[in-house]
């Protein structure tokens, strides 16, 4: 009896030894290292929507600089702040296969404990500089013509709506990411679903309305340059930063990110060059941005060699999409579709290609899993249907509300001016100073020019 | 012959060469110029400082043209850089004393003639 007492109870204490390590698996701490590498990828990736204006802003006519520039950098206000407020919560709360839920709603319940290996405020932090840089896309394709107060309830809606449900689908644990679609930093997510809606605005806000009748020039080059140098410089935390870890992986997405713009620049400017007998700069930042573009998905699942293939495959199909566009009546104005829609899901498939198991991730097509193919492509029609479909309603449900485009008499003067009511390259003269004073009775100081009788 | 100088909307610009050029009116100056004609003035705020926009952009063309090409010159601007409302602008049309043709050292008329080359 009392023998079989003692080896019950023996067999009790062995069981609880062996439940021991199971039931308190380590707790999730945050690694110092990881942490500063995601302070400074969170960082890097806030530096891309600043990179989008100029890259957008200097693509533009002179009257529309600051417009454009506004829309990009006015995101960080408003879809920052929608981010925080419900976005995050949407995307990446438990939810189910859709959407997330409302346990982050105004990021309750995020705080420092640890999210993988880095606090989740900082983990939200990271998602939050996607979510922006990602509404800003759509700007380009919507720029000379579309009103800043309805672009601003588009894109924050677009982040709730567009932007969050698909993020949770890829990465806060939905179908796509439980049906094993590769998406390391955003192809799909962003890139896609960017280039999607931008062709949507483009189509619902209407033309511009000189457009096919007059030649619409960059008004500043080397503005697009320096865009496009802070979009690849913001990449490597774009990237990089997606490995959730300063580990192997974002070495490697690092790398591949550095390589892929690399190839795309040389085969732009081959294929640039037998076109139209010049390498261009505007060819050149477009490039650079494409191959951005193509790698995303990819960049911790491929070898760096395959990088460069993807970078260079990946130029081609974009390069004669913007070909394509320019004879068509469609007025995507900075041929966001070209970059970031065909740039995307070109990246998209190419994962599914090129991805190894040796490098992360699982095997694709050329290593024998063509299943992973089909998987690509699944992930990129979702992304596709879901974004012009819900873009549509929401653009059309604004524009029902108020109009989406600037009358003629607008666009003609500039969107600087009718709607901030700023110039980007005011050169002052004839400007009268407006004085406040005190009894709020403006006084006006008459110019030192004389107007009476003047000749316009 | 006569110098015509139109001061139009920036914005109309091109409408109005596509105009003259359908009207066979070849050979002119541009040039960006400031100018009020009585429109509202647009206010501007940068930081605090608001400002009036007294003096618009527009721009200046400057044609010279044969006797036979003044109503044709001015008629194409006039339906080209017309809004309706105040700034469209004006159109002078100024007596010339004397027109060479540096090239060909042609005089007046013959230098006012679109070169056939």
């Amino acid at each position: 009896m009392v023998s079989s007492v003692l080896s019950a109870t023996a067999l009790l204490a062995a069981a609880v030894q062996e439940a021991a390590p199971a039931a308190a698996a380590p707790p999730p701490t945050v690694s110092p290292a990881d942490t500063a590498w995601l302070l400074v990828s969170t960082a890097l990736v806030l530096l891309m929507t600043p990179g989008v204006a100029f890259f957008y802003g200097g693509l533009v006519r002179a009257k529309n600089a600051l417009n454009t520039m506004m829309m990009c950098m006015a995101a960080f206000g408003v879809c920052g702040v929608i981010w925080a407020v419900i976005g995050y919560s949407l995307a990446f709360g438990t939810g189910g296969n859709y959407l997330g839920d409302f346990s982050y709603a105004f990021l309750n319940n995020v705080g420092l404990d640890a999210k993988g290996t880095i606090p989740h405020v900082l983990f939200m932090a990271f998602q939050a500089s996607f979510a922006v840089v990602t509404a800003t896309l759509i700007a380009g394709a919507i720029v000379d013509r579309m009103r800043f107060g309805p672009y601003l309830a588009f894109i924050s809606l677009w982040t709730v709506f567009v932007y969050a449900p698909i993020a949770h689908w890829v990465w806060g644990g939905g179908w796509l990411a439980k049906l094993g679609v590769l998406d390391f930093a955003g192809g799909t997510v962003v890139h896609i679903n960017a280039g999607v809606a931008a062709t949507v605005a483009a189509l619902v806000v209407g033309k511009r309305k000189d457009f096919g009748r007059q030649a619409m020039l960059p008004h500043n080059v080397p503005f697009a340059l320096l865009g496009a140098a802070l979009l690849y410089f913001g990449w490597f935390g774009f990237n990089g930063g997606s490995a959730l870890a300063a580990n192997a992986s974002a070495g490697q997405a690092f790398t591949t990110t550095m390589l892929a713009p690399m190839a795309s620049l040389v085969v732009w400017m081959l294929l640039d060059f037998f076109r139209n007998r010049h390498a261009t700069a505007v060819g050149a930042a477009t490039a650079i941005v494409i191959g951005l573009v193509v790698i995303t998905p990819a960049a911790g699942f491929v070898s760096p060699q395959s990088a460069l293939f993807m970078g260079a495959l990946g130029a081609i199909p974009s390069y004669y999409a913007i070909v394509w566009r320019s004879r068509t009546r469609l007025d995507d104005s900075l041929d966001v579709l070209a970059g970031h829609g065909v740039g995307g899901i070109t990246g998209a498939l190419l994962t599914g290609v090129f991805a190894d198991a040796a490098w992360g991730g699982t095997n694709g097509l050329l290593h024998g899993n063509p299943a992973q193919f089909l998987k690509q492509a699944t992930g990129v029609g979702a992304t596709i249907v879901y974004s012009a479909v819900a873009s549509f309603v929401l653009l059309k449900a604004i524009g029902m509300v108020t109009a989406l485009a600037a009358d003629a008499k607008a666009q003609g003067r500039g969107m600087d001016i009718t709607q901030h009511g700023e110039e980007a390259y005011s050169n002052g003269e004839g400007a009268l100073l407006v004085l406040e004073t005190v009894d709020a009775t403006p006084v006006v100081r008459p110019a030192a020019v004389a107007t009476a009788g003047g000749v316009a | 012959m006569k110098l015509i100088v139109a001061i139009i909307r920036p914005d109309k610009l091109n409408e109005v060469l596509e105009s003259l050029y359908r009207a066979d009116v070849k050979g002119l100056t541009v040039s960006r110029v400031l100018g009020h004609g009585g429109e509202t003035d647009a206010v501007e705020t940068y930081r605090g400082t608001t400002v009036k926009m007294e003096l618009h952009e527009k721009v200046r063309l400057e044609i010279g043209v044969s006797n036979p090409f003044i109503e044709v010159t001015v008629r194409a601007i006039l339906e080209a850089a017309c809004t309706g409302e105040v700034g469209d602008g004006k159109i002078f049309v100024i007596p010339v004393e004397n027109v060479y043709r540096i090239r060909t050292k042609e005089k007046d008329e013959a230098a006012v003639t679109p070169a056939l080359n």
